[in-house]
């Protein structure tokens, strides 16, 4: 009961949020969010750490740019063209790269999404270093213009309902349960007779297309397209944002993006006001070194805070029923 | 007959140097980071870090302190090796109990600090070094102009390899070091100091990447992204060559460079995917590399 009463609270809440944040940072928010779901599918759920998303990520917002810029198609279309590719390019990646396990099949997506950059890098269409610029946000059923910020919004954040829904309702099913399995014991799992291999390439390709979708929508909401998305990087930045939120957790992935694009958006402001309020200058630089702010907190979550923000929640509350019920 | 399909020898011939080059980086790389993974069961990204961060040493002591090149290829691993000491001491002895996951995502955040750090000092621009004058000038011989410090770059290269090779095969420490990596428990019993060993292997593995940073720095860019590409290729070299053992490391090192000259020469748009490609081949044909052992 307090769970649904939870969902409905916040959902209420991203639909005023527009009225007091800037539109803009609430749907890079939803986008990233989406994009940090998707991922942790793979390594919370299934146990995978995939280090090449932005391969999805990145390709799906090229494709996407090119169908609303060069063929005149609609947004929807476009999105849906983007999610096909990247679902397509994951399940090529999937089907290599589960071919080994733990850190190999680490380094086997990274190295497969190193090649998607560089691809990226020499294929005409995506325009090289200057990438795809001023991608049209066209009119959604020729009705609702998503020029406006507003419609936009509210568009982004229906997708990422249904995206995050729709990870809410494979984690629950009988399928996120096998993968729970897998990702427990393996060897048990092969030895109870599921085909894991075909499992993990399901999970695979699905994580792999809801981030597909994640970049798509980006390039609609942004208008733009460019080798940033495709970078290990951002790879990089995906993971940290469901370390810091709490890998394995749903909620987790959303807070970790927001803190992050938070720290992303505003270190620049954040070191200014510190500096102000301990008068030590070096603060007032922080904006300059975002990189080192973010391998600090990488460091630091790995060292220190595992379970993330919504783990380490979870992990207190369960403490306290324990007391309660004690006493 | 000076050319084979239209391409004259002569470039033939360059390209294959400069994969041949390139290949001796990727060695002394992958070397490493098999020699780190052996023991600690990490994979350490910063290892292009570190690379980048021995070739900026070179720089660094030329340009402020007038340290010159030979000095600087001791001086350099020694100090990245201290620097690696540390990173193992302070930060990736408290991950050895956990997935071996987090030393990758930790070495990931400390690449980011050391990028940054550099970044925020330096810019993205490079940094240009002189070759030594000792190593400067080519020689004929015979069928193509060998300049005589990518000639040295090879050979200082095999050199290092063959020495780490003959430490870890055939002496004592080597053989604390093997046993260490099947049962370090066993061989703690017999009074070895095991977590010294640790961190004197991780600093060796660092100290390996600074060698061939220092290696590096006569002839690249010296910039604070210069080892985060390459890294991930050298990653791709490790999967094709299979982390098991050390001889593949370097072998397959120096082969894909080789590999990568030819594609350079023949289909120019190709060379830079040319590795993951060989890659995915050969994870279709034999999942655990072409020296791996299957687990």
């Amino acid at each position: 009961m307090g769970k649904r009463l939870a969902y409905g609270l916040s959902f209420g809440a991203m639909l005023f949020a527009p009225m007091a944040v800037y539109p803009i940072f609430l749907m890079n928010v939803l986008v990233f969010a989406l994009f940090a779901c998707a991922f942790n599918l793979l390594l919370g759920f299934a146990g995978l750490l995939s280090f090449g998303h932005a391969a999805f990520f990145g390709w799906s917002a090229y494709i996407t740019g090119h169908m609303l810029m060069e063929m005149n198609w609609p947004p929807l279309a476009g999105i849906l063209a983007g999610t096909v590719a990247g679902g397509s390019i994951g399940l090529i990646v999937g089907a290599l790269s589960i071919r080994r396990q733990g850190i190999y099949f680490t380094m086997v997506t990274l190295a497969l999404a190193q090649m998607m950059y560089f691809l990226a890098l020499q294929m005409d269409f995506t325009r090289g270093e200057d990438g795809l610029q001023g991608v049209p946000r066209g009119s959604l059923f020729g009705l609702i213009d998503l020029g406006n910020d507003l419609n936009m919004y509210y568009f982004v954040l229906a997708v990422f309902v249904g995206g995050y829904a729709l990870i809410v309702r494979t984690v629950h099913s009988p399928f996120g349960q096998v993968l729970k399995a897998i990702k427990e014991n393996e060897p048990r799992a092969i030895s109870l007779g599921y085909k894991v291999e075909r499992y993990k390439l399901l999970a695979f390709v699905l994580s792999a297309a809801l981030a597909a979708l994640a970049g798509a929508t980006k390039t609609v909401v942004l208008g733009f397209a460019t080798l940033t998305d495709v970078h290990w990087m951002m790879s990089g930045t995906v993971v940290l944002m469901t370390l810091v939120g709490g890998m394995g957790t749903l909620i987790g992935p959303v807070i970790g993006a927001a803190a992050i694009i938070f720290l992303e958006y505003r270190l620049d402001w954040l070191g200014k006001m510190l500096a102000a309020s301990t008068n030590i200058n070096w603060f007032a630089r922080l904006g300059d070194s975002a990189t080192v702010v973010i391998g600090c907190v990488f460091v630091v979550c790995v060292l220190a805070f595992r379970r993330g923000v919504a783990g380490e929640a979870k992990a207190y509350w369960a403490r306290r029923t324990v007391t309660e019920q004690l006493l | 007959m000076t050319e084979i399909a239209g391409i004259p020898l002569q470039v033939l011939y360059g390209q294959l140097l400069l994969g041949l080059i390139n290949g001796s980086f990727y060695a002394i790389l992958s070397l490493g980071l098999a020699i780190i993974f052996g023991l600690l069961n990490i994979i350490n990204f910063a290892h292009g870090a570190l690379y980048m961060i021995g070739a900026f040493l070179t720089w660094m002591g030329m340009y402020y302190l007038n340290i010159n090149y030979f000095a600087m290829l001791v001086l350099a691993p020694v100090l990245v090796g201290l620097f690696g000491c540390v990173i193992e001491r302070l930060l990736l002895r408290r991950l050895y109990n956990l997935d071996h996951l987090y030393g990758l995502l930790l070495t990931f955040g400390v690449t980011l600090i050391l990028e940054g750090v550099f970044r925020s000092v330096y810019g993205s621009s490079g940094q240009a070094y002189r070759v030594p004058a000792a190593l400067s000038g080519a020689v004929d011989i015979g069928f193509m102009i060998l300049p005589i410090y990518r000639a040295w770059v090879v050979v200082a290269s095999l050199a290092v390899c063959l020495a780490t090779w003959i430490i870890i095969e055939r002496t004592r420490l080597g053989s604390i070091l093997r046993a260490g990596t099947e049962n370090s428990k066993l061989v703690e019993a017999f009074g070895v100091n095991v977590p010294l060993v640790i961190t004197a292997t991780f600093g060796f593995g660092a100290g390996l990447a600074a060698f061939a940073g220092v290696l590096a720095a006569p002839i690249i860019q010296i910039s604070p992204l210069m080892g985060s590409n390459l890294i991930i290729t050298v990653f791709a070299v490790v999967v094709i060559g299979g982390m098991g053992s050390l001889f593949g490391a370097v072998l397959s090192g120096l082969m894909l460079g080789l590999i990568e000259g030819l594609a350079r020469t023949f289909y120019p748009e190709t060379s830079a995917i040319a590795v993951f490609i060989i890659m995915a081949i050969v994870l279709m044909v034999k999942p655990a590399g072409l020296f791996g052992k299957e687990k």
